[in-house]
This record gives C-alpha cells, structure tokens and sequence, in this order.
C-alpha cells in the first residue's frame, strides 16, 4: 500500500487513477496496464520493478507524456494529461521531465555541450543562457573537459552521465529513468545511482524503472507491477518516516 | 527570432555537409533545372531585345522594298556582244507610292553602290549612298559634325557630301574634315557633315560588321544628294569581261523605305505595295520587308525556346525534387531515433517540420545557386558558340531562387511532416 499518512501533507507531484493502456491489435485488445492507482510525491525516490513484460516501461512512458493511456486519469501536477494538446505535451516534456534512457540517448551529429542543450533550445531559452547553463552541468557530471567530444567518443558511463545532465537542464518536477545502468558495468553503473542519489537528496523527485534489487534498495519505495497490475509496493525510505 | 533562424540554418548545414555527397548528389536535379531556368530566359530576352534593337535600327513603321537581282534575267542585245541588265526599283515607283498610297507619309529612294574615293593620298572603298534629304526621318542618324544633306542640294545636284563616322577615322585622321574636298569616282564632293548610324547592336556586333565589310572592302559610309548621284555617275555599271565581252547592270534605286504613321498600317500598307509592285514589275525584283515582322519572328523563337528549355526545366525541376523528396523521407527514416529523442526532450511537431524543412529547403537554395553559377555560363557560351544574343536579368535571377525555394518547400513538406508524425515511442525503440 502506498505510503498513508503524508497524503495531505505533501505535494502530490503524479497521481494515476484507475491507469489503463491496450493495444488494439488487428485481431486482438492486448491489455498492457490493467488499471493502476498511484501518487509519487515531491522529493520522493520511487523504483519500479517487475518481470519483463509487465509494462514497467509502458507506465513510465505514460508518466513522461511520451505515451498517451487509453483509459483512466493521469494527473502532473495540476495537469489532467488527457486534455493537453501534442504541442501542450511536448512543453511538458520540455519543461517538467527530464529522461534517463537505458540506451544514452544522446544525438550522435551533436557534441556534449550541445546535447545538453538541446532541451533548452526547444524551451527558448537565449544561446548564451544556454551555453552557461549546459556548462555548469556538465561540469556537475564531471564532463566538463569533454564539452566538444561527439558521444560515440565517450564511455557508456559519460555517455550517461551527458544524459543526466541533459535531464536536469530545464529544472525538471520529476525525472524518469528507465533502466539507467542497464547497458552499464557495475562501476559506472554505481557512479551513475550515485549521482541520482545526489539528485535526490537536493530535492527531486526520481521514479526509476529497474531489475536490479541494489538499485532497488536505493529508493524510498519500490512498486512491483506483475502482468499490468501493481502486485506489491516495499516501503523502505525516508518518504513516510519523517511524516 | 533571427538568433533562432541562424541556429536551425546552421544546424541544417551542418547534417547536409556531414552527407555532403549524397546532398551533393541529391540537389543535380535542381542545378540542371535552374541553369535551365537561367539558360532558357537569357536566350529569349536576347532574342527579343536583338529583335527590338533591330527594329529601332530599322523602324517599327517603316516598310523597306529592296531591290534584288532575279535569278532568270533576260539577256538583253545578245548579238552586240554586250549586255546590260536592267532590273530593280525606279523613281517611278518612288513617284507612285508617294502619289496613290494615302498611308505612306515619307518615302525615301536609296541607291547604294560602293565606290572608291580619295582624300589626299589615302584611298578607300566605301559605300555611297544617294539618298534624299529626309533620309534621317526614316534612319535614326545622330549629327556628330555639320549637317545632313538639304533640299536644296537634291535641287541643285550639289556636289556635297556626308560621311559616317567610320570613314572619319580612315580617311581624316587629324584633318578638320568640314569643308574638305573628298574625290569619289573621279569627281570632288564637298564634305558638309559627319554623322553616325543608330548602333546596329552590340559593341561585339559592330566589330564583326567591320570585320566583314573591311573583307568586302567597304569601309563605311559617304551621303550624297541621290540626285547628284544619277546625273554624275548614273545608273549603269559596267564590268568588262573577258570572252563575252563587257556586260553591265542598270539600277536605278536600290531600296525604298516607306513610313506610315501607325503600327496598325504596316500590314495592310505592304499588301498595297505588294499588289502595286506585282503589276508593273513583271519579274520579282525586289523584295519587301518588314520590320515589324522580326519582332514577331522573335517572339516565335523566344516561345520555341521557352517550351524547349522550359520542358527540360520543368522535367528536371519535378524529377530533381522527387529525388529529394526520396532522400528526405531516406532520411527521416534513417534519424528516426534523433527524432523520438528531441520529441522526448520538448521539441514540437511543428520544431521537426521546420527542422526538416529548412534542410530540404537549404539544400534546393544551394542547388539553385550552383544552378545559377552554371545557368549563367550556359548563355555565355551560347554566345560565343552559337553566334547568338543572351541577356541575364535580375529578375531571371530572384524567379530562379523563388524555384529553387518552392520546390524545396514543396517537396520537403511531406518528409518533413512525415518525421513530424512519427509516433516518438516508436521512434525511440528505432534502432
Ligand atoms: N506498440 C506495441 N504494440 C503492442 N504491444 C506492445 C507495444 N509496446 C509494448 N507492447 C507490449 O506491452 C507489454 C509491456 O511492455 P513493456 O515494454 O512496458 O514491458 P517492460 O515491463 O518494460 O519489460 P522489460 O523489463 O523487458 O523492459 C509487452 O508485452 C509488450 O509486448
Ligand atoms: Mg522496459
């Protein structure tokens, strides 16, 4: 069960109600997300787990308006995501999520520097503001003598870290990672949840999609998913104790 | 907004460079188009301002009679061993027109003839016109020194003259040659002006017309009252032959212009002349033309010209976007992954259309200058190889880049909107 007591206290930054999604596939309805009921709130550092296929990367595709549900009500702050139009979806990506991939991610034709800030082009955000912020980042990752390397010259765990940067770059609400260190070894892999536990420690707020039960233990709680359903959610952080 | 343009410019140029062979390859189609374009509007805007300087030369009212020699002339007194052949325009018929043709407001006899003629010890063909003293009504002829011939030379059969300027420079190199007396045909003139003929056409043109007049050496032009001209050297020239003899030709004029006073009157004047010249010339000696009937002929070659190259244009320009129409979609496909990853991070549809737009429509801009570059070399050899007048405007230019930029819009449209559309999960699962 989802954490009781902070309900009124703190800020709902996500609630899902009743969440559905199916595939209508030409002779079948493939049911993907059964209905779920969920509320991450402010600062909270949520993983999700699940077997393959349970729709662990369907739910976060829907979480960061990349995806549309075909049934219930998915609330972002005080946005009911069924009534934004594309261009409304796209500034929330823009502008309130910041994406971690399993697979980096990055723009192959562009440098670092200009990965990072890709986000903040497409918020308007004046060239020089731009260039001042994507470097402060990158050297907060750790990068900052890599600014004009294209990403294929960079390690996996650069490569992610370039990502990381590129996530936080409009001060996102929440940011959504699936699988982070999946395509990492474990030494960078670490370096990487390092830097998300940082993240959260300053305040925000992580939802993390992973089979790894070390990444797991990381986080406040963890919502297991089986088949489209929330089987179980471990409690375990600091989220409900100091309420 | 303008920081912005600059930035989705560069970034296009940056993707199209990083292909640049295929970009290269991908924007031939509008080269070759535009330089068509360029090729096509340069030939026809020569042909009609050659025709239009011609017709100035020669006056868009006006209707010139030639005289010509007919093929099948009679040999006059066979048994004397001499024959003179007459032939051609006469006064009379100069008389006629003027008397029984309401239209013709001026007429004006010519008789050519090259002659010799002297000044001090130079020597030199040149062609001696007789002609009235209202020629210049006819001719556009500026008066560089002195005057033209007057009535009252025709009248008195003055022994005067009037030279052009390309004879100035022969034969008066330093000398003042207002009242000087220059010997034609055994006989002194009087030179009484300096004048200069409306230019031909270009300055190209008027070395060629040099470079052959000084082959049939003649060497400009000398004015003289047509009447001193049938009273001092008359009408007939002899050549004396070998085996048969001495033959001669007997012309009294060699062309007749005739003005009337609006464009409308051309046609049905020259049926007139035409009907009139039938009756009492019982051989086609002579031979009507008519200005204004260049203009037309011009624009009926300015038109084979547009529907030739503006074909091969319009094929190359479809064909050529089509091909970049393919790239274009070749290319979404190919960075569908970029795509679903700036649709992730906050980009609009309409930020992927002008992405891709603005590719496609750099890439035809591009094109069309290098189509420019090559369409503007194309009439210069045109030109110099195929002996024939081009001019490029500014406006054939900005119609060329105009192209060049609709076609890119309107063949990148679809691509554009194609990567625009794409699902962005899709795109992000694309490998
Ligand atoms: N476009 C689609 N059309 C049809 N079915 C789909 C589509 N996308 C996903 N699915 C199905 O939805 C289900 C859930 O997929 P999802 O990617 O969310 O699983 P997951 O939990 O992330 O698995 P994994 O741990 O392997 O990443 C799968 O059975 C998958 O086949
Ligand atoms: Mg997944």
């Amino acid at each position: 069960m989802p954490c009781p007591q902070p309900n009124n206290s703190r800020q709902a930054v996500v609630r899902i109600e009743n969440l559905q999604k199916a595939y209508y596939l030409p002779h079948q309805e493939l049911s993907v997300l059964k209905g779920l009921d969920m509320a991450f709130y402010e600062g909270e550092y949520v993983s999700i787990m699940g077997p393959s296929g349970s729709g662990k990367s369907t739910l976060l595709n829907i979480l960061g308006c990349l995806d549309k549900p075909t049934g219930g009500r998915y609330m972002l702050g005080e946005h009911d995501i069924a009534l934004l139009s594309d261009d409304e979806l796209s500034a929330i990506r823009g502008r309130r999520i910041g994406f971690i991939f399993q697979s980096f991610n990055l723009i192959s034709q562009l440098n670092i520097l200009e990965n990072i800030e890709v986000a903040m082009y497409y918020q308007q955000v004046p060239k020089h503001q731009r260039h001042q912020r994507a470097m402060m980042l990158a050297d907060r990752v750790g990068l900052a003598d890599r600014l004009h390397h294209r990403p294929f010259e960079l390690s996996g765990g650069q490569q992610q870290r370039v990502a990381i940067a590129r996530s936080l770059a409009n001060d996102p609400l929440i940011i959504l990672a699936d699988e982070p260190t999946g395509n990492l070894d474990s030494k960078s892999g670490s370096e990487i949840l390092q830097m998300l536990d940082e993240l959260n420690a300053q305040g925000k707020t992580i939802i993390v999609v992973t089979h790894d039960e070390n990444v797991a233990a990381r986080t406040h709680r963890t919502v297991h998913l089986l088949d489209g359903r929330v089987e179980r959610v471990a409690e375990r952080g600091p989220a409900c104790s100091n309420a | 907004m303008l920081e912005r343009m600059t930035g989705v410019v560069q970034v296009s140029l940056r993707s199209l460079w990083m292909h640049r062979l295929r970009s290269g390859l991908t924007m031939l189609g509008i080269v070759f188009g535009v330089s068509s374009v360029i090729a096509m509007l340069a030939i026809g805007e020569g042909a009609s301002q050659q025709a239009q300087e011609q017709i100035a030369h020669l006056g868009s009212t006006n209707i010139i009679i030639k005289t010509v020699k007919p093929p099948d002339i009679e040999i006059g007194d066979a048994d004397s061993g001499q024959t003179i052949q007459e032939y051609g325009l006469r006064y009379d018929d100069a008389e006629r027109f003027r008397e029984t043709i309401p239209d013709a407001q001026v007429v004006v006899p010519v008789r050519r003839q090259p002659q010799q003629t002297q000044y001090r010890s130079r020597r030199v063909t040149a062609e001696l016109v007789g002609t009235v003293a209202w020629y210049p009504e006819l001719v556009p002829i500026e008066i560089r020194m002195g005057r033209f011939l007057s009535p009252l030379d025709l009248h008195y059969n003055q022994a005067v003259c009037v030279i052009d300027e390309m004879l100035l420079d022969i034969l008066f190199r330093v000398d003042d040659p207002i009242g000087q007396q220059l010997k034609i045909a055994g006989e002194y003139y009087l030179v009484v002006g300096i004048v200069r003929e409306a230019a031909v056409a270009s300055q190209e043109d008027k070395q060629e017309f040099a470079r052959n007049t000084r082959g049939s050496g003649v060497n400009g032009k000398i004015y003289i009252p047509i009447t001193t001209m049938k009273s001092r050297i008359g009408e007939t020239q002899i050549q004396f032959g070998g085996s048969t003899g001495s033959s001669g030709e007997k012309v009294e004029l060699s062309e007749i212009t005739i003005k009337v006073p609006a464009m409308e009157r051309v046609i049905p004047t020259r049926d007139v002349l035409s009907s009139m010249l039938e009756q009492f010339h019982k051989k086609k000696d002579y031979q009507i033309i008519v200005p204004l009937e260049l203009l037309r002929q011009a624009a009926r070659t300015k038109r084979i010209f547009s529907i030739v190259l503006g074909s091969i244009a319009a094929i190359s320009l479809l064909v050529g976007g089509i091909g970049i129409m393919n790239i274009m979609l070749a290319t979404v496909s190919e960075r569908t992954r970029e795509i679903g990853i700036r649709r992730a991070l906050g980009a609009r549809k309409k930020d992927i259309v002008i992405q891709f737009l603005s590719e496609t429509v750099l890439l035809t801009l591009i094109g069309g200058l290098l189509g420019m570059a090559l369409g503007a070399c194309i009439p210069i050899l045109v030109t110099v190889f195929g002996k024939m007048p081009t001019v490029i405007t500014p406006e054939a230019m900005i119609l060329s880049f105009g192209i060049s930029a609709g076609i890119g819009l309107t063949f990148g449209l679809y691509p554009a909107y194609h990567a625009a559309n794409m699902d962005p999960i899709e795109s992000l699962r694309h490998e």
